[in-house]
């Protein structure tokens, strides 16, 4: 499964080598027919969606993308924090991100190919039911939410909750974790499960996928009832390339319109919860 | 972790060029600049003075009566320099006075050193004997230069290697604020939270202390200040939601001795019966717990990256805190205690004397890690042992540094967040349309959130009475919310955009005249904030840099200009001054743009995004057109 990547990081490996021991880079042999790598940057450390032992969904995507390109696939790590597009796209490291959202500032983006959305994680045990960001109850459940930190910066729930003076009994959960250990925004599902909290709201794609790995059975709605459209708790996905790299997005549409299914057929396999792609996203 | 001795490695990265005057050479390509004169009324020859300074013009009179009575409370660097602001008080004025006003345009290079590391070279080197000690933006080389030698000769290179994740993970370019020298050794921080204690003669590491844990968010890039026997030390990275703290190490053994948090319970803060705030609202128990949601504070900011002071006479150090975080202001209500703070403690047990929180609750981003400068003045009529903080809120406040009382705050720039502190409550008293809120435009608020002066820190002449603050005029809008994505995961973010604010320059060298609380003189710079730190010195002389790369010396006095130079790339850093082995004196700084501000002028970050870099790109577009990164230390001489 990961034998094309393996072969590649053997070729990186002999070239940081030979580069060391001040070797010209001619003396690297490519034949002149094999195709130039696509060069994909994602964080090393950042399941599901993407991990540098290629286990999380985008990284799927990825090496379904370069089979269906015939290209060989060669990615570039780097936290995915501030800094993540100038660090890596910006500084030509990589290609394409396979993860933004839907007209990102930052990037020219794709079309979408998948929705997702803000989540409830309560457990199944306690029959709460919850799926409106109104719901009384909130004011009283402990709930967590992941703390972003940037300045300014909030998960969309928190600040609706915020509005509905819903603010005492909100835990804050760091959604940069313990990068030392696999899966660092982890941690606000398992305080569900730990019983910590009662209620978890999380993103979508991180809930699904951890909401099956957890011990105890638990239950995940989508967070509906903000009625400010500013406050949006869905967002639509698509991939990110330089603003400048018409071709490669043009490139990458072709590749979603081809091969919708299968992108499907991965973010069911890791529980990705989805909602319609609607008619005004994407587009220029 | 062994210092490289290999010369033929090391000629890559030094380059001296004993006497070569670089900077005649590069006057002539600077591109030509349109300016604007804030004086109609002066004459001709005046107009023809700006074009050849196109970039900068001084306001104001000079100083007419005499300084008030002023005593230094620290020894000063005389000779050498060998803490970050050259003494304890972080007056970073040397008594030196071989370069004076009669002779510095005499001044020039003696020797350049590439570091190799285009990247923003904050804070400044260390002279120690007839050494120069270097640290360098990340890895965190330690360069030791030996000055007995023909324009400096490397002696060797200590290279920590710190984990290359904490680059991915510090906010803001991959700077270090220098180094402090004591018990024989160079004591630095590294980007990936950890102190080094190098043998100052063989570039051997003594000691090395893991105090911040980068997959926690946690990096350090403050100067350590060497306290007597301990080592002070403050975490940063507030924008990822780590908890504030400030420790002290063993200077011989790395050991920690104490450790205070800035937010949390008291026994957490190591606040105790010592602990007399002068203000009733800074009073009570647990407010590091109490004044924030619950549980909140532990996520809750308040960082260390500036610099720390020590008054000798009452063994207090004194230091300010960063921004609250994590939430945005309207997800933790409550002063949000001890961010936005300045803090007195006991050198050897940590315990808190007195605290001052600067803005309750803040909702700027105005971190208030700035320099406090210690000096004893004449103030009403009496003697009084001050604290002067010129505060990134745009205030400069003097304060009694053993009671704590606020004996006076005065704006510097262009600030209109508050009018004014109530000195009997210690309170600000607030423009409440300036303060943001989630889905709510706030336009025109005055400092933006860089401040009226970030980290780059002032200088105080006892010679003068005045402060010298480097200063930036920017304001900002706040406009609602916009969508952005981290780890995977789309959150909401300000729309924050920033812009040169009112009165046609975005920097400014503030002379400020501490007992009447006024500014005397200053030097603006048009497109630019000044970036660099500021060196006071006994020949009258203010030495600071500009971020389109020239160095400058001033009068003291009058802030006419006396001396400039052109250097590599934008300065950054803290000019500092020291006595030759040949017993003449020289001046040193570093010239390679970054940090927050600066990192814009980097090819990979682009200018035609206003909003990026918490909307900073706004306010520096045109810093492209005047500098590019740089890694040079120059050496400047008669």
């Amino acid at each position: 499964m990961y034998s094309v990547s393996e072969r590649l990081r053997a070729a990186v490996a002999v070239l940081a080598i030979g580069l060391a021991a001040g070797a010209p880079a001619a003396v690297v042999d490519r034949p002149a027919a094999s195709p130039a790598p696509l060069r994909v940057c994602a964080d090393p450390n950042n399941m599901p969606f993407s991990n540098d032992a290629g286990q999380g969904f985008e990284n799927a995507i990825a090496r379904l993308l370069a089979d269906d390109l015939q290209r060989p696939l060669a990615y570039a790590w780097w936290p995915q924090r501030r800094g993540f597009i100038r660090q890596t796209l910006k500084a030509h490291r990589c290609d394409v991100v396979i993860g933004v959202p839907d007209h990102y500032g930052l990037v020219r983006t794709t079309r979408p190919y998948y929705r997702s959305s803000y989540v409830f994680i309560t457990r199944r045990a306690d029959h709460l039911d919850i799926d409106d960001i109104a719901d009384p109850r909130l004011r009283t459940l402990r709930i967590g939410v992941h703390a972003i930190g940037d300045d300014y910066a909030n998960v969309p729930p928190a600040i609706a909750l915020a509005r509905r003076g819903v603010i005492d009994n909100i835990r804050g959960y760091s959604i940069y974790g313990d990068y030392s250990k696999p899966e660092p925004t982890r941690s606000l599902i398992d305080a569900v499960d730990d019983g910590q909290i009662d209620v978890a709201i999380a993103w979508g794609p991180l809930a699904g996928y951890f909401v099956q790995h957890e011990p105890r059975p638990l239950a995940m709605q989508p967070v509906q009832g903000e009625n400010d459209p500013a406050l949006a708790m869905s967002y639509a996905i698509a991939m990110g390339v330089r603003k400048d790299d018409a071709a490669m997005q043009r490139t990458l549409d072709g590749f979603i319109a081809r091969r919708h299914a299968d992108i499907d057929r991965v973010l069911d396999r890791f529980g990705v919860p989805r909602l319609p792609v609607q008619s005004n996203d994407g587009g220029p | 972790m062994s210092p490289v001795r290999d010369m033929a490695l090391a000629a890559g990265l030094l380059a001296l060029l004993a006497g070569v005057p670089v900077h005649a050479a590069q006057q002539d390509k600077q591109p030509d600049r349109q300016h604007t004169s804030r004086h109609p009324e002066r004459s001709k020859t005046a107009a023809e003075k700006d074009k050849e300074l196109p970039m900068e013009w001084h306001t104001g009179g000079t100083v007419t009566s005499p300084p008030p009575k002023i005593r230094t409370i620290s020894p000063l660097p005389d000779g050498e320099w060998k803490l970050p602001a050259g003494d304890l008080a972080n007056t970073r004025y040397s008594p030196l006075d071989q370069i004076n006003t009669a002779n510095v345009s005499k001044l020039v290079v003696k020797s350049t050193l590439a570091t190799g590391i285009p990247h923003g070279h904050e804070g400044q080197p260390l002279v120690v004997g007839h050494v120069m000690y270097i640290v360098t933006p990340f890895p965190n080389n330690l360069i030791a230069v030996d000055l007995t030698k023909p324009g400096g000769a490397l002696l060797w290179i200590y290279q920590p290697h710190p984990n290359p994740k904490s680059v991915g993970i510090a906010c803001c370019d991959v700077v270090n604020r220098g180094a402090s020298y004591a018990d024989g050794k160079i004591i630095y921080n590294t980007l990936d939270g950890q102190t080094v204690a190098v043998d100052a003669i063989s570039g051997h590491e003594v000691w090395r202390a893991k105090l911040g844990d980068i997959n926690v968010g946690e990096t350090i890039t403050m100067a350590p200040l060497v306290v007597k026997d301990k080592v002070i030390v403050g975490n940063s990275g507030g924008e990822l939601g780590v908890r504030g703290w400030i420790q002290a190490l063993d200077v011989k053994t790395g050991k920690p001795v104490w450790k205070a948090y800035n937010s949390g319970p008291d026994k957490d803060v190591l606040i105790g019966p010592d602990f007399h705030p002068y203000y009733k609202k800074d009073q009570g128990k647990d407010l590091g717990k109490t004044t924030w949601p619950p549980n909140q504070w532990k996520l809750g900011g308040g960082t260390v990256w500036g610099w720390v002071s020590y008054d000798p006479e009452s063994n207090l150090i004194y230091y300010g805190t960063g921004n609250p975080g994590v939430w945005n202001p309207d997800v933790r209500p409550g002063d949000n205690k001890w961010s936005s703070s300045i803090i007195a403690r006991d050198a050897d047990t940590g315990q808190a004397k007195w605290a001052w929180q600067i803005s309750e609750h803040d909702a700027w981003d105005y971190d208030e890690i700035m320099e406090n400068v210690l000096v004893d003045m004449e103030w009403g009529g009496r003697m009084r042992k001050l604290l002067i903080h010129p505060g990134r809120t745009g205030f400069v406040f003097v304060l009694d540094r053993i009671t704590g009382e606020l004996l006076s705050a005065q704006k510097f720039e262009p600030t209109n967040w508050a009018d004014g502190y109530d000195l009997k409550t210690g309170k600000a008293k607030e423009n409440p349309e300036k303060r943001t809120h989630y889905g709510t435009n706030t336009r025109f608020i005055c400092p933006s959130s860089t401040g009226a002066k970030d980290f780059i820190p002032s200088a105080f002449s006892p010679r003068t009475g005045l402060l010298y603050i480097p200063a930036h005029n920017t304001c900002m809008d706040y406009a609602g919310i916009e969508a952005n994505y981290i780890a995977g995961t789309p959150y909401l973010g300000a729309d924050v955009h920033m812009y040169p604010g009112p009165g046609g320059y975005q920097g400014e060298l503030v002379a400020w005249d501490v007992a009447h609380a006024k500014p005397v003189w200053s030097i603006r710079e048009r497109d630019l904030p000044i970036y660099s730190g500021v060196l006071a010195t006994g020949g009258d002389l203010v030495f600071f840099g500009t971020m389109d790369g020239w160095f400058k010396a001033v009068d003291a006095r009058s802030g006419a200009e006396l001396w400039k130079s052109k250097v590599a790339s934008g300065i950054v850093g803290d000019p500092i001054t020291f006595l030759g082995p040949d017993h003449h004196q020289y001046v040193v700084v570093y010239a390679g743009v970054g940090g927050w501000m600066g990192a814009v002028a980097f090819p990979s970050v682009s200018a035609d995004d206003p909003t990026a870099g918490l909307g900073v790109v706004g306010a520096m577009k045109k810093i492209k057109q005047y500098t590019g990164p740089g890694d040079v230390v120059y050496v400047f001489g008669f």
